[in-house]
């Protein structure tokens, strides 16, 4: 079974293949079919390959494909490479990958891109599981920039409308920055040990990098780099909010299962690496916890509701990033599972609002939707009871292990908690402004006749429904990966710990009662002072990012593009070509076509030769 | 009898050959222009002559003949050409053809 590996990424791009090469001369129903049964299959591959590794008691399996490269001593393999950490992905890349597959069958039925869509989404999910399951560096950027493309080619799927265009571009760019910082970690990794080989490199690395030197620091750095930019952390989260852009499934899947969730991976494959350099892994969390608070202040203040789930994604990736930091490994892996659940979920809940309120996105003209779309409540509900870590949902247990592990961490550790709680708090916070405003109270917008789509719609939000509540109870194999061999350590944390984290997103989710659902406080009267908006603004704008950005890279870039419009470098051979081309009109003056100034010319020749001859 | 001197020989060839020169430059008739080469032919020859009896030796007279026969041809050909020019433009001045101006 385990030799069915490559089957994996391999079905996905079959199925991208077909859809590209039929293109539109498929049915609908055939495309539908490629396109979410190519996914389906590798979800049942992945079973079949999970089950046969669980029970061969391996750590870890290689398989060899093929070389793909041989440049003298560069010799990359095609290798496929399975441990508990890989497992964990493949199945939550092709577990939710499917069902949001299945829900874009209703969700897409009526566009006209139908099959360019799937094409796009099975290259996506095969880009990303020979991420996961690439055994050398040089194999996971493969998938990394397979990842980066796809995410360009979705966000801008609608690409009549320019701004869909510009969002697409701002995330090609954004992540671009932090690719071309890994790219540069990889040469350094490559031009020191000679090989891009993740376990090798793992393991020369710690024999040979005293811990706390230059050199793992700086290519820790480097690394951090790219997965600050493929996950939306501070200072590149500015392009994750504009990829609403796109068709909500596609936002689903960048959010949940692919994409985001890279950066979180890499660092768990390379941790032995950001073992070595602890400055760097505390960078991790102060990032990670500096964007859990941005995103989170952020997310209270929009109106768009894929906006709000944007930044709450955002947030939920602070939250990971505090753990790899606080070396929680696992407890970052379990989250990032748990929140692939939920975050699907809310994604495609979302989706679902959108459709009956017939492609409305601002939550201030939707209410009262709880009694006439069920599903669409129940999937909000339960997601945002998972979000905001209410007691027994998935992301309760994942993010209690998350600030568990922060508070383990001498010196800052309780600084990184404290700081995780209060996300808690506005998480509970925005999360139920957003179903109150969305779900209860008047409607304020467009008239709503009921729940959208059939049972291709709704039957995996059901099953997202139950992962979500008890994706908590799943253990995930990854103790093997992270710990070497060394016995894990049980925590002990008191309960009155255990108690705040538990009280404070209730007391979020309360806040936001009293402010959107009974409405005894007034957010009227809290933006009244001028000193509230200013603060309204700059949160609703994200921190300003945008403009300072604008201001930092944007404008000087166009300015200067302006002012060489010419092209300084490019004129220098213009001009040569310019001065070539006088010359040639000014000799071909001399071809008069008169035969008397012909002979005028030669005899002026032979006087000047004979002249010449003569003195000479 | 006094030779002649070669100065003189030369000069008037060098007097015949530019006043050919100036018809060949000046005239539009083509016929003209012609008649001009000929007479710068005929200039050329009598320098040859001419310094063929200086030094006694019969390659001047050689040359002369050669370049006779060379006129004869020419004058063959050019008279042919001109004929077709004339048919084709109706006209014999020379300024009309000029395709090849760049």
């Amino acid at each position: 079974m385990l030799d069915l590996l490559w089957l994996l990424p391999s079905f996905p791009l079959m199925g991208f293949l077909i859809l590209v090469l039929g293109g539109g001369r498929l049915p609908r129903q055939v495309a539908a079919l490629v396109g979410a049964g190519s996914v389906g299959l590798s979800f049942v591959v992945a079973i079949l390959v999970a089950v046969a590794f669980l029970n061969s008691g391996e750590e870890a399996i290689v398989q060899e494909l093929w070389t793909w490269i041989a440049v003298g001593s560069f010799t990359p393999g095609f290798n496929l490479y399975l441990d508990g950490l890989s497992l964990v992905m493949m199945l939550v890349i092709t577990g939710v990958g499917f069902l949001i597959h299945v829900y874009a069958t209703g969700y897409m039925a009526d566009d006209p891109g139908f099959a360019r869509f799937f094409s796009y989404m099975n290259l996506f999910v095969a880009a990303m599981l020979m991420l996961v399951l690439g055994d050398n560096l040089v194999l996971l950027y493969l998938g990394w920039e397979g990842v980066g493309l796809c995410s360009y080619l979705l966000i801008g799927f609608w690409y009549t409308k320019p701004e869909n265009g510009y969002a697409a571009r701002k995330a090609f760019v954004v992540t671009r920055v932090g690719d071309t910082s890994m790219a540069i970690g990889l040469f350094l990794l490559f031009a020191h040990f000679g090989t891009l080989e993740i376990q090798e490199l793992m393991q020369t690395a710690d024999a040979e990098w005293a811990p706390g030197s230059t050199l793992p620091t700086i290519a820790a750095l480097l690394l951090l780099g790219g997965a600050v930019g493929k996950s939306a952390q501070l200072p590149l989260q500015t392009w994750l909010p504009d990829a609403m852009a796109g068709p909500t499934p596609i936002s689903a899947l960048i959010h949940a299962a692919t994409m985001v969730t890279a950066g979180v991976y890499l660092i768990a494959r390379t941790h032995i690496l950001f073992e070595l350099a602890p400055s760097v892994q505390l960078l991790v969390a102060w990032i990670g916890l500096a964007t859990l608070l941005l995103a989170g202040f952020t997310a209270m203040t929009q109106t768009d509701i894929k906006r709000i789930l944007a930044y709450s994604t955002v947030s939920q990736i602070g939250y990971m990033f505090l753990g790899l930091g606080a070396g929680a490994w696992s407890a970052s892996i379990f989250h990032l599972m748990t929140h692939a659940f939920f975050k699907a979920l809310l994604f495609l809940g979302a989706g679902s609002v959108i459709l009956a309120m017939h492609h409305e996105q601002n939550i201030f003209r939707m209410g009262a939707l709880w009694n006439k779309t069920r599903i669409s409540f129940a999937s909000f509900l339960i997601g945002g009871l998972a979000l905001t870590a209410f007691p027994f949902t998935s992301g309760f247990y994942s993010k209690d292990e998350i600030l568990i592990g922060a508070l383990e961490l001498e010196g800052v550790g309780i600084w990184l908690w404290l700081g995780g709680v209060v996300g808690a708090f506005f998480t509970g916070l925005y999360t139920f402004r957003l179903i109150f405003i969305v779900f209860f109270g008047a409607n304020r917008g467009h008239h709503c006749e009921g729940e959208y789509g059939g049972w291709n719609m709704a039957l995996p939000l059901i099953l997202l429904m139950g992962l979500s509540l008890a994706g908590g109870f799943i253990s995930i194999p990854v103790e093997t990966v992270f710990s070497h061999g060394e016995p894990h350590e049980e925590h002990h944390v008191s309960t009155l710990m255990h108690a705040i984290m538990i009280v404070v997103p209730l007391l979020g989710i309360g806040v936001s009662y009293l402010f959107y659902g009974a409405r005894t406080l007034s957010v009227d009267r809290l933006m009244a002072s001028t000193f509230a908006q200013g603060v309204y603004r700059f949160w609703q704008s994200g921190w300003g990012f945008d403009k300072l950005y604008d201001a930092l890279f944007v404008k000087p870039f166009l300015w200067l593009s302006a002012i060489n419009r010419a092209d300084f470098v490019d004129s220098i051979y213009s001009g040569l070509a310019a001065a070539i081309q006088a010359g040639n009109k000014l000799m071909a003056r001399t071809q008069t076509g008169l035969l008397s100034w012909y002979a005028l010319t030669i005899v002026a020749g032979a006087v000047i030769l004979i002249t010449l001859g003569v003195m000479l | 009898m006094d030779a002649i001197p070669i100065e003189h020989g030369l000069i008037l060839a060098g007097i015949l050959f530019c006043t050919g020169l100036v018809g060949v430059l000046t005239r539009r008739n083509i016929i003209f222009v012609l008649m001009s080469l000929e007479i710068m032919l005929n200039a050329s020859g009598l320098a040859f002559i001419v310094a063929g009896a200086r030094w006694g030796q019969a390659e001047g007279q050689i040359m002369f003949l050669m370049i006779l026969t060379l006129a004869a041809a020419e004058v063959a050909v050019g008279l042919g050409l001109i004929i077709q020019m004339y048919r084709r433009y109706r006209t014999v001045d020379i300024n009309v053809l000029s395709e090849m101006k760049g």
